[in-house]
């Protein structure tokens, strides 16, 4: 067989018949994932070596001295701070929330469509017009939450304007968004639970609602559970719409989030190749939390 | 240890009735087992003994007191339930300890972390360990304590749910078609299994089957449930063969039994086929449904029916003929205990039988008496003047 002859090429490099056609059947599937993810990751994560700024002609090469200016920046740590409580606080309220609705709704007896579609209506929405309309109710004048409590003898506050209270402000609102899509998993998820273990939990003593949610409802709804919770997760995560319309990451950075530190440096200091550093922290926190998901998910959570 | 009556129970779901009146006394110690077509009501009434359904109207009792408004662990029994319904996040052992854990922890005791904390519960755990670990030596299950269901096969899941239901020492158990889901062999050696387990605790256990070669083989009693009614309750030989209705006698028995058109002559004579038999009755003249149950069917050739041999059934130690004859709708089956000796397909074979075989019912269903007149000496194996 002549060298230079295709087949005896391919067949060094152990592309034989049938591997040859396995090759061919995944190359669409490996094309479309390296055009569309793992070309744009690798391309972030080079542009975070250089000092590339967005418009400029040339670009050179400078290391790690993006990672070593974002580590001595205040902001960046603060925006890492602000980012890690808002997911604290979304995740834990969004998942509870959820799966509290997802309970009633499932236990009660009319309306469910109704209450279902009521919850999962900011889902749907457009979360920047939502953004507005919270911005409108939580105004320290005119607004319906400070009306409200006034209406209760309570001192209003200025929400946003706030340094205290304006992170936690679009924490409520993250939760208020997330509730209901965590709310229709945890509902397919209490369905596809057989009926015959709470018969069997009743037999066996499990009396009361709790007792019941502890012995069958928690343990069978963990594939799920664990599911919403890295959903929910790596949603928070990027949090940047709210931001972006009602707070721009104030007062004094108080609701400075790692997204949109991301979008102000790239994108309104051009500093591209900073803001593509910024990215590569925010995406090894993603990464990390689906590893931790899949880790867990095999042994945890899946029984059979 | 319990009796358990029922009466007139009646129960509807969204308007339609699927107990229409139950009455049925379960004796202590009693093995009975409600048998009938899928759809006939006998989950229903199970459950509600158990209390998971509450019913319409009539009424449970238990050892003579009411059982409304009991929750189902107060009644004190237990259930096994077709798919087994063991936790699949907990070991064999905490499946089997559940019930124990309900019982004689507190809820507190029971809490995470703060649970071990509590004084009691470190002594309360050890003899559930020992009441458990007893159970799994009786079931030999105890290599599989701390498997996961997932990690069962069928049959080992079988023996954890009924481990489950035997360690709270209940006053009955109550089986939902729990063989249902295994193959046929485990099913039968299962089948002995259950009903050496019933010797072994004396306890009352209701049996729920739509199978009745299971009901014929386990329990001392069985009672036949047909479109949410209560049939007829008797030992299995008095069901199989004294049927008090046509559905009764057409659900036990496999093959099923033969049932011809027929006719109560105005002398009392029953007529079939053209044929007068040789068994009277003293019921009104009319039409009537002759039935025969295939072992007492006789292939001979001077039998006075005959008709062609359309299938054959060979089982090794018994056969089955099937008779396709003119006048009856479904083929007529006949076992053959000798099947070195059958007839080729689509040869014509004339049979009978005796006139003592014949079973007789009315045009709604009701079994009608007959009687063998004995005076007049006829040669065995014909039941036709």
């Amino acid at each position: 067989m002549a060298p230079r002859d295709p087949a005896w090429v391919l067949a060094s490099f152990g592309w034989t018949g049938r591997s040859q056609a396995a090759y061919a059947l995944a190359a669409p599937a490996f094309v479309l994932m390296l055009l569309m993810l793992i070309g744009p990751l690798a391309g972030v994560i080079a542009l975070s070596f250089t000092d590339y700024q967005l418009g400029a002609p040339a670009f050179s090469w400078i290391g790690l001295s993006n990672y070593r200016e974002m580590f001595a920046d205040r902001v960046f740590w603060i925006s890492l701070k602000n980012t890690l409580t808002y997911v604290a606080i979304v995740v834990p309220g969004a998942v509870a929330l959820g799966l509290g609705v997802a309970l009633l709704i499932q236990s009660g007896a009319g309306l469910k469509s109704w209450y279902r579609t009521v919850y999962f209506l900011p889902v749907m929405a457009t979360l920047i017009a939502m953004a507005i309309v919270w911005e409108f109710m939580l105004h320290p004048q005119f607004g319906l939450v400070n009306g409200l409590l006034r209406a209760a003898g309570v001192q209003g506050h200025s929400w946003l304007q706030d340094r205290g209270t304006a992170l936690y402000s679009l924490c409520v609102i993250g939760i208020w968004q997330a509730t209901g899509f965590n709310m229709v998993l945890f509902l397919a998820g209490l369905v596809s639970i057989p009926k015959h273990l709470y018969d069997a939990a009743e037999i066996d003593g499990a009396e009361g609602a709790w007792s019941r949610f502890r012995l069958v409802t928690w343990p069978m709804l963990g594939p799920v559970t664990l599911f919403v919770v890295a959903i929910s997760a790596i949603r928070s995560f990027q949090v940047f719409d709210t931001v972006q319309v009602l707070t721009k990451g104030g007062p004094s950075k108080s609701s400075e989030v790692l997204i949109y530190t991301m979008y102000t440096e790239g994108f309104e200091f051009f500093r591209s190749g900073y803001g593509a550093a910024v990215t590569v922290v925010f995406l090894a926190f993603v990464l990390l939390l689906t590893l931790l998901k899949s880790a867990l998910g095999n042994r945890e959570v899946h029984y059979a | 240890m319990a009796e358990i009556e029922i009466r007139a129970l009646r129960k509807a779901f969204d308007g339609a009735e699927v107990l229409k009146g139950v009455d049925l006394t379960i004796h202590d110690g009693e093995f009975i087992s409600l048998v009938g077509p899928s759809g006939c009501g006998k989950s229903t009434l199970l459950r509600v003994i158990a209390g998971l359904e509450p019913q319409s109207s009539g009424e449970v009792r238990i050892d003579g007191a009411g059982a409304d408004g009991i929750r189902p662990s107060a009644r004190n029994l237990a259930m096994v339930f077709q798919s087994y319904a063991l936790y699949p996040h907990l070991s064999v052992f905490d499946n089997i300890a559940v019930p124990l854990r309900m019982k004689r922890l507190s809820a507190l005791e029971r809490a995470p972390f703060v649970g071990r904390l509590m004084p009691g519960r470190r002594r309360a755990e050890r003899v559930i360990r020992d009441d458990v670990e007893r159970v799994a030596e009786q079931l030999e299950i105890s290599p599989l304590l701390k498997r996961k269901p997932g990690q069962l096969s069928g049959g080992q899941r079988q023996r954890v749910a009924v481990g489950r239901a035997i360690v709270r020492q209940p006053r009955a158990f109550l089986f939902d078609e729990p063989l249902s889901n295994l193959d046929a062999k485990l099913r039968v050696h299962m089948r002995a299994e259950i009903a050496q387990l019933h010797r072994q605790l004396k306890t009352t256990f209701i049996y729920v089957t739509h199978d009745q070669a299971e009901a014929m083989t386990m329990s001392g009693r069985i009672a036949v449930m047909i479109g949410g009614e209560l049939i007829q309750v008797g030992t299995p030989a008095a069901v199989y063969e004294d049927p008090c209705d046509i559905r009764v006698a057409e659900f036990v028995g496999t093959p099923k039994i033969n049932a011809f058109p027929g006719r109560i002559r105005s002398d009392g004579r029953l007529e079939m086929l053209g044929h007068v038999l040789h068994a009277a009755t003293l019921a009104p003249e009319g039409e009537c449904r002759i039935c025969v149950r295939p072992e007492r069917i006789e292939l001979a050739s001077h039998g006075l029916l005959s008709g062609t041999v359309v299938h054959l059934e060979n089982l090794g130690s018994e056969a089955f003929v099937h008779i396709g004859s003119a006048g009856t709708d479904a083929p007529v089956v006949a076992r053959v205990n000798d099947p070195g000796q059958l007839p080729a397909i689509g040869a014509t074979v004339g049979y009978g039988f005796a006139p003592e075989a014949v079973r007789a019912f009315d045009a709604d269903g009701k079994r009608i008496v007959t009687s063998v007149p004995s005076r007049v000496e006829r040669p065995r194996g014909m039941a036709v003047v």
